[in-house]
């Protein structure tokens, strides 16, 4: 019987299996954040284990407020700074170098085929992309992690989503996840791996399956992970370019990360591209989507392009260019923060920022920050977000206000219109 | 090892996220106890209110599907724990947040919806009230002069780290 990309990555990574269905597996990379590791480095020094498992393993930075907006969040800060000098982690990513992480990490080339991957946020499955086992822990994990380079879970059971055909035009990764989240519900893939594949996939950017990976987690998923192919090859090239004689090489090394042809699935769920069109939430969970058509002319107050989600330069390429040669309806305000230093200037080389401000737009540093409701862009009880963020919680974005999940090519039409509008007549 | 059982809080709606729990303004907060006014302040249901004597008064709460989906946060746990709540039962949980109740030592128990139904028919009595045996797997509800005994399934990991108090301790001293 042949294996799904998730057991091989365990059994590769076994180090203990306590009890049966727990598998203690090694790490091979640990992410932190000021948001969730404060707490564990306070703990660890209270335990008198003040230590980290291996310095070049873990990955920090400051994303969620930042720069510092008042003294609390300044100290978490201060905190993962001075954390990571005493324990030399170079790779240590503080205002100026900083950005959202799950944009960030990826971007440096830390995530491999076949790595395991933790960190205290949920949407660590982001990493899947690159053929990884990425999942999102809490603060005593994360702890267990920086000390042990270890983490428990019990082995996950797989869902394969075959991505049949290519994307119609105006239809995106976000489209595509929005709409397997509404199909199957936002607890349809708790402890599970959702793996995807088809035609639709292998023609995706690495950006776009980061995009679909990154939303596993609001289908309770513990991992999305996509198939690592000569795409990813690519990206991570600047990175492993003397670990390889050649891209082909990389290629067939990290193949032997991709599902066998008859690994067994829990569920196979076929999805018909050509069915798909621009998606968008309209209430409280991630799983309430509607079509485009189905929620056109809804007014909304703000405009959010960024995060983790959606923060990369594909996509504010995307957004400028439904944006270009127009300007922001009179009743909204827009803000857009890249999702790291890199995006930024690579948006500003490109023209991009340009566009963006002449359309009347906001543009902040990167951050985490108003997907949140921590700063940059917080609503007011009842104000309505046009977002290309994560999630729609009630309050998410600040209390009281609403938020609806969107593509940036449809947050790009919603930014014209003032209202919910379909990305498609701009194209 | 924590004591489980007591009044019990029921919030009768499934897929409450963590975002309900603890709002993401207070992740800014050092210490565990300055979360503590702030337990489920932006959850809205008939009848709940986050300040009220119920709240304030409560050890177990009693939930639906997929409780504590969303962020990873801790923080959701730790504001259970600071409030004086060491366990959380419903008929389904979110994967983080159930292995942080666990890691921090506390309990996130399943139930069938069917046992839940029998649950919430107390959730009307001023003294409903839960025990919980973790050992021994069973929990027993009691209110309005009425009692009934529920066997539970948890792993013999979860168990392991509920009795050793939590999974930092265990860890270290095992790898």
């Amino acid at each position: 019987m042949g294996k799904t990309t998730a057991e091989k990555i365990f059994e590769a990574h076994l180090v203990d299996e306590p009890f049966p269905g727990t598998k203690v597996l090694r790490l091979d990379v640990v992410l932190c954040h000021e948001i969730t590791t404060p707490i564990a480095i306070d703990d660890l020094i209270r335990r008198n284990k003040d230590r980290v498992f291996d310095v070049s393993k873990i990955k920090a930075v400051i994303d969620h407020v930042t720069p510092s907006k008042d003294t609390k969040t300044a100290t978490q800060a201060k905190i993962l700074r001075d954390w990571a000098r005493r324990h030399g982690i170079k790779d240590f990513f503080d205002v100026g170098a900083n950005g959202v992480c799950h944009a960030l990490f990826p971007e440096r080339g830390f995530i491999r085929p076949g790595n395991t991957v933790i960190m205290g946020d949920s949407h660590t499955c982001t990493h899947g992309a690159f053929g990884a086992f990425a999942a999102g822990i809490g603060t005593t994990d994360l702890e267990v992690g920086i000390l042990k380079g270890v983490c428990a879970f019990r082995q996950p059971k797989t869902i394969r989503f075959n991505i049949n055909g290519q994307l119609p035009a105006g239809v995106y990764a976000k489209d595509v996840i929005l709409h397997i989240i509404g199909q199957i519900g936002v607890n349809g893939a708790t402890d599970r791996v959702m793996e995807f594949h088809g035609p639709a996939i292998d023609a995706m950017s690495m950006e776009s399956r980061m995009t679909l990976c990154n939303m596993a987690i609001e289908a309770g998923g513990t991992s999305g992970i996509c198939m690592p192919d000569m795409t990813t090859v690519e990206y991570l090239w600047p990175f492993i370019q003397n670990e390889f004689a050649s891209k082909e090489a990389a290629l067939a090394e990290y193949s032997k990360w991709v599902a066998d042809a008859d690994a067994e699935y829990e569920k196979v769920i076929e999805i018909d591209t050509a069915t798909l069109q621009p998606t968008v939430t309209f209430g409280y969970k991630p799983d309430q989507v509607k079509t485009i058509s189905e929620i056109a002319g809804t007014p909304v107050d703000q405009i959010y392009l960024g995060s983790c989600t959606n923060g990369r330069i594909e996509d504010l390429r995307i957004a400028a260019q439904i944006l270009k040669g127009h300007k922001l309806a009179s009743t909204v305000r827009g803000i857009l923060s890249p999702a790291t230093p890199k995006v930024y200037q690579e948006a500003l080389k490109e023209g991009l920022i340009d566009i963006f401000m002449e359309a009347g737009f906001c543009v902040t540093n990167p951050t985490c920050g108003a997907c949140l409701g921590m700063s940059n862009g917080v609503l007011a009880e009842g104000e309505v977000c046009a977002s290309t963020t994560n999630r729609n919680f009630m309050g998410r974005m600040g209390k009281g206000g609403m938020v609806h999940l969107m593509s940036p090519a449809t947050a790009a039409a919603t930014a014209i219109e003032g209202k919910i509008a379909d990305p498609r007549k701009y194209l | 090892m924590k004591t489980f059982g007591g009044p019990v809080l029921f919030l009768d709606r499934s897929d409450i996220n963590t975002d309900e729990i603890i709002p993401a303004k207070y992740l800014t907060e050092i210490t565990k106890e300055d979360l503590k006014p702030y337990i489920l302040e932006d959850l809205k249901l008939p009848g709940f209110d986050p300040k009220g004597p119920k709240t304030r008064n409560a050890r177990v709460i009693v939930s639906r599907a997929n409780f504590g989906c969303g962020s990873s946060r801790e923080h959701a746990p730790w504001v259970f724990e600071v409030n004086g709540i060491t366990a959380v039962i419903g008929e389904s949980f979110a994967r983080i947040f159930r292995q942080n109740m666990f890691n921090c030592g506390m309990a996130a128990i399943e139930l069938p919806k069917a046992d839940l139904d029998l649950i919430f028919s107390h959730a009307q009595d001023d003294d409903a009230a839960v025990n919980i045996d973790i050992e021994g797997g069973k929990l027993t509800m009691s209110g309005g002069g009425k009692e009934k005994t529920f066997n539970f399934e948890i792993s013999p990991f979860d168990k392991a780290l509920v009795l050793a108090g939590g999974w930092v301790d265990y860890a270290d001293q095992k790898y």
